[in-house]
């Protein structure tokens, strides 16, 4: 029978940890989450002899502090589920950050085999590494790797079991702190010892060092310690008399021996052939973040990115929408005519599972670009050259290209704000996206500005829109930042790591992810978002008509025009009896204040909460003038003649301008809402998003009208 | 150690020794785990077009970070 051992990589951001992940598991894949956090979980399977291995892909660190939820995570893994073996990946072409890492999991005492990838990147640098000599220095066996090429990837696993069968002897290395900080490690262990249930998960050594350190975790664990107040007043006492030794905090003495282990091994071991010059990558970002070229090619590349995915995923959308058309007129066949089944399977099921499709082209597309940005390096570039506009306004210099694609479409946008490591930054990176206008709100400003707006205006109207959306976005993240998500700013530090070609498999697999992730965890709650917006638009499904419309088709059946007029009638009679017509009546009053007083836009609005770009359809079934777009004459010259009851008109171009203000801001789609809640991994987020956009776009289409009233533009 | 100064005060160009790392929370250990301790070498390669964040090389590989955070970095200038 097949042993099953568990495997863990660990290993820096931009380590090349992913690829020799998916080197080592193929397609063999599964994304899930750890528990309780909205950190990813990517696990593999491999058989390997005689064994069944289990390949855990920890998330990327630079370090197992306590500080990011990443490292908690990486950190808990390792302590809690005691993988037999981890696979520490290092890029060799930056030894010393990488074994920073290295020194930290061994101080947990867990078995580890190094896996030096990208050897043949720092022999191009000129850097030779005695892989003998090192692995002796550091007491653990080390592998040569090439990821990108497959090159001794095999062997990452041989080392791993024959460290498991107990073949590779660990020599007793330990990372010297030195005398005084050893005495002082050494006195805290006694304490610690006597506590055996903490002892039994882990190394006594570990957790000293860590309380010198101040880490939250360990040091929240030894308040309950029954000898807490032995152990503290121990603690206060060793801080105290190390501070007077080195005169700086233990946590930085602890660092620099750290280091100092590193860079004596390293010294040893690795010889530089060629004299310090500069890279490749210092050439590129001379011109690439250059002073003067820095932004019109940022701009550039972001044009790119936007032709690219948009203009490539249209037609392919064009076409997901006609094939579901299709396949609703053909499964319609199988049902009676006009039966609620019918509209059940065609109008809810199918048109809801076109919904969740019609977004999988420009995911796809997206995250393609997005990887491309990610892997090569230039992801961190733009976040330099943002972050000061960025930081501005409360937020991180990451949070920019997530903003920008929201003027696409807010479901990638907000899928993108992954790369954000900070989850508070993230988190308003999140709330404010959907400010900005995405492509689908678009057809109902062209109504509105068609119908209501002079042509010499138009773009000036549309361009003031995303000037507002933009604005309410700033001002927001600053409100977030300012009383929601208070506190100390996370740090920026952020590695600029040298340019790399991305490979097409690694970019096809994130590609393909980050799509499932959207498929299975947002498409069933887009579906029954459009499910239930089917209902209420559909039911009571016989209301009481004040005509006997079959009746009166029978009679005109040969003048064609009567019989569409009475069929438009019809649909509007049966949309004003819906449960959606209903509500719609029912809060047309809270509309007052911003001019509009005509319950058919409120039923409309409704709709475009499963998708913007419906409102437009809606209006048409509502003013009687059959199927409509935004380019409809018809339905434009219903909107400028619609009038109240009293004779005044119901729209003018004030009213119109409230509307789109509304429109611009309100309750973004359910498909937002559907990522928004996959992405915080919680319900609160994805609610607060739907009360507090609305109240934002109430106020502020109610600002827009009366302001606009009082310079008496209303009339 | 008449050419003590703070890493945010450096131009591009100018060469240092790391000699104090001080600040608290979370950007100190950070700064701690990305390398900024004590006796490393540390060169200013750029300033963002904006003017803010700054770009130094440090043990070898590139970084980058706000100037508020460069001001918790003492460095004993070279040259």
């Amino acid at each position: 029978m097949a042993k099953k051992i568990t495997i863990a990589l660990a290993g820096n951001p931009n380590s090349g940890k992913t690829t020799i992940f998916n080197a080592l598991t193929g397609s063999n894949q599964h994304v899930g989450n750890y528990p309780g956090v909205t950190v990813e979980k990517v696990e593999g399977r491999v058989k390997y002899g005689e064994y069944d291995i289990n390949i855990i892909d920890l998330p990327g660190t630079y370090s197992l502090t306590a500080n990011s939820m990443d490292e908690l995570v990486a950190r808990h893994f390792i302590i809690e589920e005691k993988p037999d073996v981890i696979v520490n990946i290092v890029d060799s072409s930056n030894l010393e950050r990488n074994l920073y890492l290295s020194t930290q999991i061994m101080e947990l005492g867990v078995p580890m085999v190094l896996a030096f990838n990208m050897h043949d990147i720092a022999l191009g640098n000129g850097v030779e590494i005695d892989k003998n000599l090192l692995s002796e220095l550091l007491g653990r066996p080390i592998v040569f790797v090439i990821g990108t090429k497959k090159i001794g990837v095999e062997k990452i696993l041989e080392e791993a079991i024959s460290l498991i069968e107990g073949k590779f002897h660990i020599g007793d290395v330990n990372i010297r702190y030195g005398k005084d900080l050893e005495g002082e490690i050494a006195k805290l262990e006694d304490i610690i010892i006597k506590d055996k249930e903490l002892v039994s998960r882990y190394s006594p050594c570990w957790v000293a060092i860590k309380s010198l350190e101040n880490d939250k975790e360990v040091i929240k664990r030894l308040r309950n310690s029954p000898f807490a107040n032995e152990f503290f007043e121990q603690l206060k006492t060793s801080m105290y008399h190390l501070k007077v030794i080195f005169s700086d905090e233990a946590e930085a003495v602890i660092a620099d021996r750290r280091y100092g282990f590193i860079s004596g091994a390293c010294s040893e071991a690795t010889k530089i052939t060629k004299e310090d010059r500069h890279t490749l990558s210092d050439k590129i970002d001379r011109v690439m973040i250059n002073r003067v070229l820095g932004f019109p090619i940022f701009l550039g590349l972001m044009w790119l990115v936007f032709q690219f995915s948009f203009k490539v995923s249209e037609p392919v959308m064009g076409w997901i929408e006609t094939g579901i058309g299709l396949l609703g007129d053909l499964v319609g066949k199988f049902f009676p005519e006009g039966s609620p089944i019918q509209s059940l399977a065609v109008d809810g099921v199918i048109a809801g599972v076109g919904g969740v499709l019609v977004f999988v082209p420009i995911i796809f597309l997206m995250f393609f670009a997005i990887a491309i940005l990610e892997y090569s390096g230039y992801m961190a570039r733009a976040a330099f050259i943002m972050d000061r506009l960025m930081h501005k306004i409360g937020l991180h210099g990451r949070s920019f290209i997530p903003m920008l694609l929201g003027f696409g479409c807010n479901v990638p946008a907000i899928m993108a704000t992954r790369t954000i490591e900070d989850r508070r930054d993230r988190l308003v990176t999140i709330l404010v996206s959907p400010f900005m206008s995405c492509g689908a709100r678009l057809p109902v400003y062209a109504l509105f500005i068609g119908a209501f707006f002079p042509q010499k205006i138009a773009g000036n109207v549309l361009f003031s829109l995303y000037l507002l959306g933009i604005m309410v976005a700033v001002v927001s993240a600053k409100v977030f930042r300012k009383y929601v998500f208070r506190g100390e700013a996370a740090p920026f530090v952020m590695e600029l790591p040298p340019y790399r070609i991305p490979t097409l498999k690694a970019v096809v697999i994130n590609m393909c992810q980050r799509g499932m992730v959207y498929l299975k965890k947002a498409g069933t709650i887009i579906l029954a978002g459009c499910l239930v917006i089917w209902f209420l638009s559909n039911f009571p499904w016989n209301p009481s008509y004040s005509k006997d419309f079959d009746a009166l088709v029978e009679k005109a059946d040969d003048n064609q025009e009567l019989v569409t007029r009475l069929e438009n009638e019809k649909s509007l009679e049966k949309l004003e009896k819906s449960y959606a017509g209903i509500i719609g009546k029912a809060i047309t009053p809270v509309f007052r204040p911003l001019g509009i007083h005509d319950w058919r836009l409120p039923v409309g609005l409704i709709g475009g909460f499963v998708a913007k770009e419906i409102v437009v359809g809606t209006l048409g079934t509502l003013y009687s003038v059959g199927e409509a777009d935004e380019e409809s004459v018809p339905l434009k010259e219903a909107l400028q003649n619609a009038v109240r009851p009293d004779g005044s008109k119901t729209y003018n171009p004030l009213v119109a301008y409230s509307i789109m203000v509304f429109m611009l801001l309100y309750v973004p789609c359910i498909a937002v809402i559907a990522v928004i809640k996959r992405e915080t991994n919680s319900w609160r987020w994805p609610i607060f998003t739907v009360f507090y956009t609305t109240a934002v776009a109430w106020v502020l289409a109610c600002i827009v009208y009366q302001v606009g009233n009082l310079f008496g533009l209303g009339n | 150690m008449g050419n003590l100064k703070l890493l945010k005060d450096l131009k591009s160009g100018q060469k240092g020794i790391i000699t104090k790392v001080s600040g608290v929370g979370s950007i100190f250990r950070r700064l701690l785990d990305m390398g900024i301790s004590k006796g490393a070498e540390i060169t200013v390669v750029r300033v963002a077009p904006l003017g803010d964040p700054v770009e130094i090389k440090v043990r070898g590989y590139n970084l980058s970070l706000r100037k508020s955070e460069a001001a918790n970095i003492y460095v004993d200038l070279m040259e």
